[in-house]
């Protein structure tokens, strides 16, 4: 078994197929797109987005949300992954590698987006030059730019034995550049007693770093609004409900890219509908999470109904951002009906609740950020209207692409299923008589030890 | 200080009388703000000070004052007397406060550093009689708990030490987390090029006065400190036709109105003045005598019923239309105004 799984997971490195050229030559393509919009920008300013028009009300737009969106998905992985690994969840190892990219690719996407939003982009250093921790933006600065390195480590380090794999069982099959950097990456690795305890310490070390590391990022995420006065962002509860948030999307990301590289990869023998279950539950838990957060904000602010609370509840609970707001509220019983009735129970429903999350959290973002910026804080007559222009539909467009893209290319240059993992993990499974082995998918196979 | 603003701080003060926009109220208006953004008299005094102080933090004197001059500082401070605002609407006028800032100020097009607001009475303090809205200048309110200046990233808006929020353009990085922070609405994003006179982008940068504008950076109010130094009182003060707006200096507790000079901390008391949304605890240095405008709006009889909305949407920004004039000559020049669109 421990040598299907390599031959199944090193196979897809080995040539690049005429579908795989493809979708590269779709995403390069939007990547395009969205770099000609920027290119407009730069040369007209901001005044070529949707926020211009609205004068000085709805000030971000569509690239905030979409930075608030890449941040939460990058919570899959490092944190998911993390999670599994202190708890010694056996079935984790064929899903960890997967759930890192997306943190890795996430984040970089991520960064892109405030830089896109700024007026002034060539003075981005200025950050450094001038930065005042006073301010939430130096905080995230801080806590994205920790959480990068941090994960990239993580990414890293499991990754050494499988590059090592690479190296030996890849040559000749692979361009001499290709394997250099393998043998480079895999910094000697024979898998040496010595080298395996170095190595366990360090992903012991990382994991338990990188959690409250990945907490910190969302909940400073979220500050850049909690301090400020505003209706909807006003709140104590923002950090949590950010990070809950976060965990949410980012389950639901890595479920639908597990979806996607499992088909695109023949990975059905190692990626098991066991794992979407497991990944289900989790998804259905957090689902509950938001909608107490979700209840108490509403209730404690619709109760009181302060200030401009009302006019700010009424616009996304039965106002223009009500189909929004309802459709992310179903999306978050969603997942809990889905794996609790046992015929939908199945690996399609879970991927299908999965991409609907993912699409009310995107939502869910624009209701936080356009929501709050509309609602009239001086006396106007009416809320601000707020259309994003081609520019920034293009513009995330080609963030989005840009994600499938380096997605793409990490998939092709490493194993998306660390292969070390599976075969300690099989191996230890055969030392157990009556245990199902992770890779059969069997119902056994449960949560931890 | 800056002796090409003298003159012209006088322009529209003391002219008792109600006065419509004439182009060469404007003009006048136009060379008093050139003197202020040509003489530009700190730049370098100013950069030097930058050098010597740490981010966000900006010490350096108020107007008209040096460290030999006094020790005292000023404290700026507005008050808008309610009674006598009816946003221009008797006159048939757009709020001529907001409209001599623009003209003064050289403010971009778009932007309305000070914009008088339409208070519904029944939402905010005391209800008029017939039942016409508040009318509600609102300048930059220089808070002293400023929430912009707080969450600033790079220091780029700031404390200057006579209590206004002052703004470096040429620090701003255009991150616009000061806006999503003021709850005033108080502060404006240069989304495009700026449309300025096109004099101006040849003069060199001064914070004071913020001008050239730059493009992807934050404008506002500021009171007009600049002519404070001077001897003279904010373009909206001199706009007034009905005299509604004081400015003066909390420290020597005078303000004028440009007619009449009043004991600040009397004249607040004794008129019940406010801050509006004091329960933010914002502090901020603007106070409004509450009132809708019947001393104005008496006499008028019922010449406008219904008309009690400013007239925002005729304020000019002459910027283009000069432009174009300066292009053809100066014979062709006078017809057309670009208005708000």
């Amino acid at each position: 078994m421990a040598e299907r799984v390599e031959e199944l997971t090193l196979k897809p490195l080995e040539g690049i197929s005429r579908r795989y050229l493809a979708l590269v030559g779709c995403l390069l393509a939007l990547v395009a797109l969205g770099v000609y919009a920027y290119s407009r920008q730069l040369a007209q300013g901001l005044a070529v987005t949707g926020m211009a028009p609205t004068v000085n009300r709805v000030i971000w737009g569509l690239y905030v949300v979409n930075f608030v969106f890449f941040i939460g998905i990058s919570h899959a992985g490092t944190l998911i992954s993390a999670i599994l690994r202190i708890t010694r969840s056996r079935w984790r190892t064929p899903i960890t590698r997967m759930a890192e990219f997306i943190t890795v690719t996430a984040l970089l996407v991520a960064g892109l987006f405030p830089i896109i939003d700024l007026g002034q982009p060539g003075r981005v250093l200025n950050v450094l030059r001038y930065g005042r921790w006073q301010s939430a933006i130096l905080w995230d600065f801080l806590a994205i730019t920790t959480y990068l390195t941090g994960s990239l480590l993580y990414l890293y380090l499991p990754l050494i034995p499988d590059l090592a794999t690479c190296r030996d069982r890849l040559g000749g099959k692979i361009s001499s550049l290709r394997h250099r950097l393998y043998r480079l990456l895999a910094m000697g690795w024979r898998g040496s007693p010595e080298q395996r305890r170095e190595l366990q310490r360090g992903i012991t070390v990382m994991m338990v770093t990188i959690v409250p590391v990945a907490v910190s990022v969302h909940t400073v995420v979220s500050w850049i609004f909690g301090m400020t006065l505003r209706p909807g962002w006003n709140s104590t509860a923002m950090g949590a409900y950010f990070v809950t948030g976060a965990i949410f999307s980012g389950v639901a990301s890595v479920i639908t890219v597990m979806a996607l590289l499992r088909k695109a990869y023949r990975l059905e023998e190692i990626i098991t509908p066991t794992h979407f279950v497991n990944l289900g539950y989790f998804l259905a838990a957090m689902g509950l999470i938001m909608v107490y957060f979700n209840l108490s904000d509403l209730l404690s602010a619709g109760y009181k109904l302060e200030g401009l609370e009302p006019l700010y509840l009424r616009q996304i609970l039965t106002g223009s951002l009500a189909p929004f707001f309802w459709f992310y509220a179903f999306t978050l019983l969603l997942p809990g009906l889905v794996v609790l009735i046992p015929w939908t129970r199945r690996v399609g429903w879970i991927v299908f609740a999965s991409v609907l999350v993912n699409i009310a959290m995107w939502l869910e973002r624009y209701i936080i950020v356009v929501g709050t910026l509309r609602t009239p804080q001086m006396p106007y007559t009416s809320l601000a209207r707020y259309i994003p222009t081609w520019v920034e539909l293009a513009i995330t467009a080609g963030g989005f692409a840009l994600f499938a893209l380096i997605l793409a290319g990490f998939a092709k240059l490493v194993p998306v299923v660390s292969i070390w993992e599976v075969r300690e993990h099989l191996e230890a499974a055969r030392g157990a008589p009556g245990q199902a082995i992770a890779a059969s998918g069997s119902p056994s196979e449960s949560l931890g030890p | 200080m800056a002796p090409g603003t003298k003159g012209s701080s006088k322009t529209a003060a003391g002219s008792g009388a109600p006065h419509a926009p004439s182009r060469r109220n404007f003009l006048r208006l136009l060379g008093g703000a050139a003197g202020v953004a040509l003489v530009a008299p700190r730049k370098e005094a100013f950069a030097a000070e930058q050098e010597h102080s740490g981010p966000g933090n900006h010490p350096r004197p108020g107007p008209g004052e040096t460290e030999e001059s006094t020790n005292r500082l000023r404290r700026w401070a507005m008050v808008v007397d309610l009674r006598r605002c009816d946003g221009c609407t008797g006159l048939g006028l757009p709020p001529q406060c907001t409209q001599y800032c623009i003209w003064g100020r050289l403010v971009p097009e778009g932007q309305e550093w000070v914009e008088v607001y339409t208070v519904r009475t029944s939402e905010h303090l005391s209800p008029s009689e017939d039942g016409s809205p508040m009318c509600l200048p609102a300048f930059c309110m220089q808070c002293q708990n400023a929430p912009c200046a707080n969450v600033c990233p790079v220091g780029a808006t700031f404390h200057a030490p006579d209590g206004v929020v002052l703004i470096d353009q040429m620090r701003c990085i255009g991150c616009r987390l000061c806006m999503a922070a003021c709850p005033y609405d108080r502060r404006f994003f240069n989304w495009s090029e700026p449309v300025q006179p096109d004099w101006v982008k040849k003069v060199p940068y001064e914070v004071r006065t913020q001008v050239p504008a730059i493009r992807g950076t934050v404008m506002k109010c500021d009171f007009c400190t600049e002519r404070a130094a001077a001897g003279g009182l904010p373009f909206c003060v001199d706009g007034c036709p009905n005299g509604a707006i004081y400015f003066g200096d909390l420290e020597q507790d005078v303000a004028t109105n440009g007619r009449e000079i009043v004991k600040l901390s009397r004249f607040l008391e004794e008129n019940h003045a406010f801050r509006y949304k004091e329960e933010l605890g914002t502090e901020p240095r603007v106070w409004y005598i509450p009132g809708h405008g019947q001393l104005v709006r008496e006499g008028q009889g019922s010449a406008n019923p219904g008309a009690h909305r400013p007239l925002r949407e005729r304020l000019e920004w002459p910027w283009r239309t000069l432009a174009a004039a300066a292009r053809q000559g100066p014979r062709e020049g006078a017809t057309g105004q670009r208005s708000r669109g």
